[in-house]
């Protein structure tokens, strides 16, 4: 079957049932997108599929179908979509194993292009664990990057 | 620290370091920003390296050596910050290097909040020592005295003639002068610090929001298997009989591989089990949920979590061993016009890093190199190679980045693994363990049982206080034997009780372990911070005071604990009392700081509901209050919470304020997860039924104070963890009148 990655496409042979993320870990070998739980519970897997976030470690092969893949290598070319750079703004990062994953998800909100109260920063974000505590900066970071790019919509 | 043999073993090690990289694959992954790479290339030339930490290649760039496990703390920010305060170094022409496990590098056992404070001062004097011979080969050339000139921003500055000259035109000259003696030095003074109490930004930050960042769980080799474990359900059952025979020939399977069976004591050994090798890690796991395995009894099958709770307590109930005593608490109690008495319990939990273990290990017939995600590379090394057989000198172990440790890493249980099956295989083997592996076969956080007595007079004074703690020790994974407290552990917020009452007692008693006991973040501060300051504020509410007025109070005047007046010894994180003593003044400081923040006196005609906690640990002194808010179907939120901590001369503030916003985060999961054992098994698996906070469940923003001080650095990865659990629990309190002395605190009270 073949499959859009980053713009990219593969040709996959294996297991129809395998999760995503062991294609893109261990055949492509691009580690940006974590494994952590594998049961969909924490989001460190997270990749967009057309936009949408989306648990890789749960998402079989066979599901993908012709919806495009993004992982955080593909979110940007050069670090430098809002969310990463209200990440490095915030220094949110601490161990950093799971940013990836909460990248990706703030991300599919953030390119909504809307303003965003803390509530729906808090109902987009609950599924996403960071067992180092992130999560005031992340709040706040997700607030600034899209601030960042509501103010570029009014320009 | 600081010798030509060390300098010329450094050089070959580097050598060594550039060869070995020739087939690493997970190398063309790492990430290529300068500042960044976690394993350095060798310069290409002669290089001058005045100590293990500092390199400078001969264009005039720098390697520093971090020497610490990274896993979140930005050690890899601050090692270099210290260095660079002395060195006089750009930042743009400095790559930080990993160490890898080495004993020439002192203690690299990243755990006890000790990376600052045991190194500060030899690395300003490794940086000063780098910078003095590079003023001293500058100095020749001007015929100037060498103590007239500084270094900054690369450059050697003559002061009196404002001359210049670049790092990179001194190298060759700076390489042949004998190192200058530790007199020799003249460390910069407090007030001309430029790089320490800066907020540097994090070496690691453009690597960890690109998803260049490598941990254990990413290492990539050419020709390498996968490797998943099925380990015995209970601790020490042995395989009676499985289906390897069918698994080997499951598509993708490699080999399966029967793991030597374990025994106590539980060391850094690993638990056994059988391993099954795949072309990756997928194929590995499902061939590894088709095993159809019987086990054999072991006696830790006998292990129920809800009896032992009862055991705990009815331990805990009884008079136990004395560990301390002033004065006479049984005739306080016998005289007291009111006794006040409460029962803690806490449940073992999982460290439960963000990263579950991972090693990758190549291995030939005389070598073996790891890379993991370690806290302990030196232990790791030994491990290994006692595993092996090996000579020590034969064994590397690279480390990763850690994607959280906690402690768990600190045991390298995980490496020796690696090493087994690639040495059974012949070829490199990555060991991935699964969530599932994480939670069911950890080296918990211990359970504990703990009973509190006050004894109060006519005049509501507090004249006793009672407090004896139950729990298995650490000391239990490496001798079967040991069933009570160890003095290590005592330390731990028990033995440092601060109050100023005239009879105290404190005492242990005994629990057997029937799982791996290990370290978590904070160890037994945690459960004993939680019961401790839980009893202050039932005190407090039950004579009817002001809590923090009464835990004021209670601590007393301005004073440093006497232990030999109660005839106790006191190990004090390993630091002399002298150094740093237990001192009420700064205690009682960030509690008046902290409840000032959250302005706790107006919060009843506010009605917010707060809850305070303090506590010394790692030689800092921390106190939070967290407010919380029940909505109509009884769930809690924090939408505020504040945090002061006194950790002496901090290196850089904005990780400091991380630690404490995380390690108080940390700490409301501890008060919300539970590990428990159902006939010797661990009942949880994943994140759905050992819950660890998540947003909705953390503050929505953190105030954090630093208190300003000139005093020794102490930890700080740790101290803001054990204030949190009480501190949530005060607050439920306030907001519902419902105590919380067993943990865990349900997210939702009405089913409580
Ligand atoms: S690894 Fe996929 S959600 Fe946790
Ligand atoms: S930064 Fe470590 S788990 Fe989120």
């Amino acid at each position: 079957m073949k499959v859009t990655i980053n713009e990219q496409e593969f040709d996959y042979q294996g297991d129809p049932s395998m999760p995503l993320l062991w294609f893109i870990r261990d055949e492509l070998k691009m580690t940006g997108t974590k494994y952590s739980c594998g049961m969909a519970l924490c989001g460190a897997c997270t990749v967009h599929l057309d936009g949408e976030p989306t648990r890789s470690c749960q998402l079989p092969m066979a599901a993908i179908g012709d919806k495009a893949v993004t992982t955080i290598e593909g979110l940007s070319s050069d670090g430098s979509h809002p969310v990463q750079q209200a990440w490095r703004e915030h220094n949110v990062p601490q161990c950093g194993y799971c940013q990836s994953g909460q990248m990706m998800q703030a991300a599919s909100l953030v390119d909504k292009k809307q303003p965003v109260s803390d509530e729906d920063i808090e109902n987009h974000m609950a599924g996403n664990i960071c067992r180092c505590g992130t999560y005031p900066r992340i709040r706040a970071a997700v607030k600034s990057a899209a601030e960042a790019v509501a103010i570029k919509v009014i320009k | 620290m600081t010798d030509s043999t060390i300098s010329q073993s450094r050089r070959a090690f580097l050598k060594r370091t550039a060869t070995a990289s020739g087939f690493t694959l997970g190398l063309a992954l790492l990430p290529a920003t300068r500042g960044q790479a976690m394993f350095a290339n060798a310069p290409s030339a002669e290089s001058f390296a005045p100590s293990v930490f500092i390199e400078f290649a001969e264009d005039g760039n720098v390697i520093i050596t971090c020497h610490r496990s990274e896993m979140g703390q930005q050690v890899r920010t601050s090692i270099p910050q210290i260095i660079m305060e002395e060195l006089g170094a750009d930042w743009q022409h400095v790559t930080i290097n990993q160490a890898t496990g080495d004993a020439k590098y002192g203690d690299q056992n990243t755990d006890g909040s000790r990376s600052v404070r045991r190194n500060f001062q030899r690395l300003r004097e490794a940086g000063a020592t780098a910078a003095l011979m590079l003023c001293t080969a500058a100095a020749k050339g001007w015929k100037v005295d060498p103590y007239e000139c500084v270094t900054d921003n690369h450059f050697v500055v003559h002061k009196p003639s404002g001359r210049k000259v670049a790092f990179a035109d001194l190298i060759s000259v700076a390489a042949t002068l004998p190192l200058p003696k530790p007199t020799d030095l003249k460390l910069k003074s407090r007030d001309n610090w430029t790089q320490i109490g800066k907020a540097v930004p994090s070496v690691d930050l453009t690597a960890m929001t690109t998803g260049t960042a490598v941990y254990g769980q990413d290492i990539v080799m050419d020709n390498m298997c996968y490797a998943v474990i099925q380990r015995p359900p209970v601790l020490f059952s042995k395989v009676k009989s499985s289906n390897q025979a069918e698994i080997k020939k499951m598509p993708g399977v490699i080999d399966v591989i029967d793991m030597p069976a374990a025994s106590a004591p539980a060391l850094f050994n690993p638990l056994g089990g059988i391993a099954v090798l795949a072309s990756n890690t997928w194929l590995a796991w499902q061939a590894c949920n088709a095993l159809k395995t019987e086990w054999e009894s072991s006696e830790n099958a006998a292990y129920n979590s809800e009896e032992y709770q009862q055991a705990l307590l009815d331990e805990a109930a009884k008079p136990g061993e004395v560990m301390r005593k002033l004065g006479d608490f049984d005739k306080a109690t016998s005289e007291a016009a009111k006794v006040i008495d409460a029962s803690y319990y806490a449940p073992h939990l999982a460290q439960a890093p963000m990263e579950p273990p991972a090693a990758t290990a190549v291995v030939t017939a005389d070598s073996a190199e790891i890379w993991a995600c370690v806290q302990s590379p030196q232990t790791t090394r030994q491990q290994v190679a006692g595993a092996l057989k090996m000579p020590l000198e034969n064994v590397t172990i690279n480390v990763t980045l850690l994607g959280g440790g906690f402690g768990r890493k600190a045991k390298p249980d995980f490496a020796v693994e690696a090493a087994l099956l690639a040495k059974a295989v012949g070829r490199p083997v990555k060991v991935v363990w699964r969530r599932e592996d994480d939670i069911k076969h950890g080296y918990y956080h211990s359970v504990s049982g703990q009973r509190l007595s006050a004894t109060i007079d006519d005049n509501s004074k507090i004249t006793g206080w009672y407090h004896k703690t139950v729990f298995p020790p650490i000391a239990s994974t490496f001798n079967p034997a040991a069933n009570k407290p160890t003095d290590g552990e005592l330390d731990l917020g028990h033995m440092d009780t601060p109050f100023d009452v005239p009879n105290l007692q404190l005492e242990r008693g005994e629990a057997k372990a029937h799982v791996r006991i290990g370290w978590m973040r904070s160890v037994a501060n945690v459960y004993h911070a939680f019961a401790k300051e839980s009893f202050v504020a039932e005190v407090a509410d039950q004579l009817k005071v002001d809590h923090r007025d009464f835990l004021l109070s209670l601590i007393g005047p301005d004073r440093h604990i006497d232990f030999a007046a109660s005839n106790a010894k006191y190990g004090n994180y390993g630091d002399d009392l002298n150094d740093y003593p237990v001192d009420t003044a700064r205690l009682k400081k960030v509690i008046t700081e902290v409840t000032d923040m959250a302005d706790w006196d107006n919060r009843e005609q506010q009605g917010r509901f707060l809850g305070l906690a303090a506590h010394r640990s790692f030689l800092s002194y921390s106190a939070a209050v967290i407010e919380v808010k029940l909505n109509s179907r009884g769930e809690w939120t924090i939408p505020k919470a504040y945090i002061a901590i006194d950790a002496g001369t901090v290196v850089n503030p904005d990780h400091v304020k991380a630690q404490c916003e995380g390690g108080l985060i940390y700490g409301i999961s501890c008060a919300i997860g539970q590990i428990t054992a159902l006939n010797g098994e661990i009942t949880q698996s994943n994140f759905h039924n050992y819950l660890v906070a998540r947003m909705p469940q953390t503050p929505v923003s953190i105030d954090v104070e630093i208190i300003q001080s000139e005093a020794l650095p102490g930890g700080v990865g740790e101290p803001p963890t054990p204030p949190a659990a009480p501190a949530l629990a005060n607050a439920l309190y306030a907001a519902t009148g419902q105590r919380f002395r067993n943990l865990p605190i349900p997210l939702n009270i009405k089913t409580a």
